[in-house]
């Protein structure tokens, strides 16, 4: 699996150098060529029961568009503000946590708890940038705001930790039940989770390219001065663009919560995947990140066949560093 | 920027001029001489409580100095040096448990394979001229692969970690001594004065000279005929090997470790604060670090287990000790982006 996505990874940029926008359009394809035909190593060569096999490539697709979720808002602040928001992981966690207080004190919902905590964390990240960072990206300072961004995350854990404790902690569901695919048991609520995070990615796509809003987001993101030049208040569109990474990961907090067990610590992990999913996305992309996010999750998963525990993640890792390797970019980033 | 350079220039050529060759380096060695003597002579009025607390300390500034080599003097921002950290002590563990091996080989072992994989990964980094933010997720995930790694791996025992076997005699060789002797305390701060001598030693040499120029402009220090890459990694090499002494002590004084002592992402970040909070590239700003964010987080983490009759609402608060470094942090990169040291030194010499 690892090897036939690192082939795919590792070859193009060869061509890429020559004829780059035929790149840009065969890399994808090669990725997705590449995991098809893992999957069909996986089922014929594999040695696996094919149910199983079939069970946890739809739990991987369902995981993956979860990572995507968190993996979006990320991209956007480093594709925007240049910044690699550490915190990312936890301010997931804190829209947990949010989702689960509303849910154990005032009895509400957790699908109606997400609508809610997505103004409030939309807030706390216009908040962050605009008190904690934005002197700093502008007058840009590269490791300020990653060292920023790290006391964020330290501080956002250890402050969860002394409230609530360490014990986990559950979110009742409203949606129970599952139902079979191909006999795949697939759970409502990991469904509505996946198609939440696609839906989220769609109209982040489309807010990026269709309104005066995404085009000034995009304008800043490929020049700021050039942006500040004609009009656009480059401090705002920072604080906002920070804004809407944290109402993704509010978005994703919700969604999942239903069906993780919750601690202080639960988003660490995210972080970590989050960061090796926008790197194979490339950087800034949208898209990348949503593919990125599909294909670990499958990496993850299928790769737990194999490897038991938390020896899947060596893959996922091992992804990461060929990535960054052989095509720093990723697969839908820009030539640097 | 430019006055970055400029400074730089400047003492470059200072260094040149005979009159003040030698003064400046010499004043730095008389500090740490006389730092050293006081720090010495502590532990002869010090509980057994307070040592720990202060051999904590001097573990923190160790790896502070070390960080403060690679990310301070070189520019190479690394998130991941728990890697490091982590291949000193378990290399330690590893050595002296299975084959009975002392300590001291075994740290010197430790270092020297901790040199060679920082500077692999620095080099295969470099080459593709990963940079800033990208370095620092690299060193990350390579910090995050090896505590996977080792957490999967039979002969390391897995999650379990290493204990040290407790011997029937006491020696320097094994280096293991009566409880509570002051030789606990004693060895780490050998160890920490020789890293200071190093690093003075090391900033005023031609290879910290060219570091520190490459760390400033790296296009200008190439086209001058500095060879970038050789001295980023001797840097790099110098800071892990570093790293993995203070490792192998971590095993020897707490006997046991495991893979979240040696490889998780909160030693990585034990390595960096300190050096953020006292100064980044300077001598003493890791340790003035250390000396805040040791005692800072031993003191909170002792109180909240034990806590006196006024604080007890404090009770079982875990946390508290890492949200307080934490907001350090914030308020330090926020107001004094130099430091603690960095930000006195500026003032005084107004």
């Amino acid at each position: 699996m690892t090897l036939s996505t690192s082939q795919a990874s590792a070859d193009p940029p060869a061509a890429e150098t020559r004829a780059f926008s035929l790149a840009d359009a065969r890399l994808p394809i090669a990725v997705t060529g590449a995991v098809v035909l893992a999957i069909v190593l996986v089922y014929t060569v594999g040695g696996r029961d094919p149910g199983l096999v079939t069970q946890s490539i739809v739990t991987g697709l369902l995981l993956g568009g979860v990572y995507a979720l968190v993996s979006v808002g990320l991209t956007l602040i480093f594709g925007v503000l240049g910044i690699v928001n550490f915190a990312q992981g936890s301010m997931l966690t804190l829209a947990m946590f949010l989702v689960y207080v509303m849910g154990h004190s005032f009895g509400i919902p957790v699908y109606v708890a997400t609508v809610v905590a997505i103004p409030i964390m939309f807030g706390f990240g216009w908040l962050v940038q605009l008190l904690l960072l934005n002197k700093l990206t502008i007058s840009g300072n590269e490791n300020g705001p990653l060292l920023i961004t790290l006391g964020l995350s330290l501080l956002i854990v250890n402050v969860l930790l002394m409230v609530f404790g360490g014990r986990p902690l559950s979110v009742p569901g409203t949606v129970d039940g599952s139902f079979t695919v191909l006999g795949a048991l697939v759970s409502y609520e990991r469904l509505i989770a996946f198609g939440g995070a696609l839906l989220v990615a769609l109209l982040l796509t489309l807010a990026l390219r269709k309104t005066s809003l995404g085009l000034a987001i995009r304008a800043v993101s490929s020049n700021s001065q050039g942006a500040a030049l004609v009009g656009v208040n480059v401090g705002r569109i920072y604080a906002l663009t920070f804004a809407i990474g944290s109402a993704c990961v509010a978005v994703a907090g919700g969604l999942v919560a239903p069906f993780i067990s919750l601690t202080p610590s639960v988003g660490e992990q995210f972080t970590i995947l989050a960061f090796v999913i926008v790197v194979l996305g490339g950087l800034g992309s949208v898209v990348g990140a949503t593919v990125g996010g599909l294909v670990i999750g499958l990496v993850q998963t299928v790769g737990a066949l194999y490897l038991p525990g938390t020896g899947s993640l060596i893959l996922v890792f091992a992804v990461f560093v060929l990535v960054l390797f052989f095509r720093p970019q990723g697969m839908f980033g820009a030539k640097q | 920027m430019t006055d970055m350079v400029d400074k730089q220039v400047h003492s470059a050529a200072d260094r040149d001029d005979p009159r003040l060759k030698d003064r400046s380096r010499s004043r730095a060695y008389l500090a740490l001489l006389v730092v050293a003597v006081v720090l010495a002579l502590l532990p002869l009025g010090m509980s057994d409580r307070v040592e720990t607390i202060a051999v904590r300390t001097l573990i923190f500034a160790i790896m502070a100095v070390a960080w403060n080599l690679m990310s301070g003097y070189g520019g190479l921002f690394s998130f991941g040096h728990a890697a490091f950290f982590g291949i000193g002590a378990y290399t330690d563990a590893y050595l002296v448990v299975d084959h009975s091996v002392s300590p001291w080989i075994a740290m010197i072992v430790g270092a020297l394979l901790a040199a060679a994989a920082g500077g692999a990964i620095a080099f295969l980094c470099l080459r593709y001229r990963l940079a800033g933010a990208y370095f620092a997720l690299a060193t990350f995930a390579f910090a995050m692969m090896f505590l996977l790694v080792v957490q999967n791996l039979e002969i390391l025992h897995k999650t379990e970690g290493f204990n040290l076997p407790i011997l029937p005699t006491y020696s320097w060789k094994m280096m293991q001594f009566a409880q509570g002797s002051r030789n606990y305390y004693w060895i780490p701060l050998g160890i920490l004065v020789v890293a200071l001598a190093g690093t003075i030693a090391f900033v005023g040499s031609r290879a910290g000279q060219y570091a520190q120029a490459i760390r400033d402009d790296e296009v200008a220090a190439a086209s001058l005929g500095i060879n970038a890459l050789r001295y980023r990694l001797v840097t790099v090499a110098l800071s892990c090997g570093l790293t993995a002494v203070a490792g192998a002590y971590y095993t020897q004084y707490y006997f046991f470790v495991g893979p979240d002592q040696g490889f998780g992402s909160g030693v990585s970040i034990e390595a960096m604060i300190p050096a953020v909070i006292g100064g980044i590239g300077t001598v003493w700003g890791p340790v003035i670090g250390a000396l805040v964010v040791g005692p800072l987080a031993e003191g909170i983490t002792s109180i909240l287990r034990n806590p006196p009759q006024v604080l007890s609402f404090l009770q079982g608060l875990t946390g508290l000790d890492v949200a307080v470094y934490a907001v350090l942090l914030i308020v330090i990169v926020l107001f004094m982006p130099k430091g603690i040291y960095g930000t006195l030194r500026d003032r005084w010499r107004k």
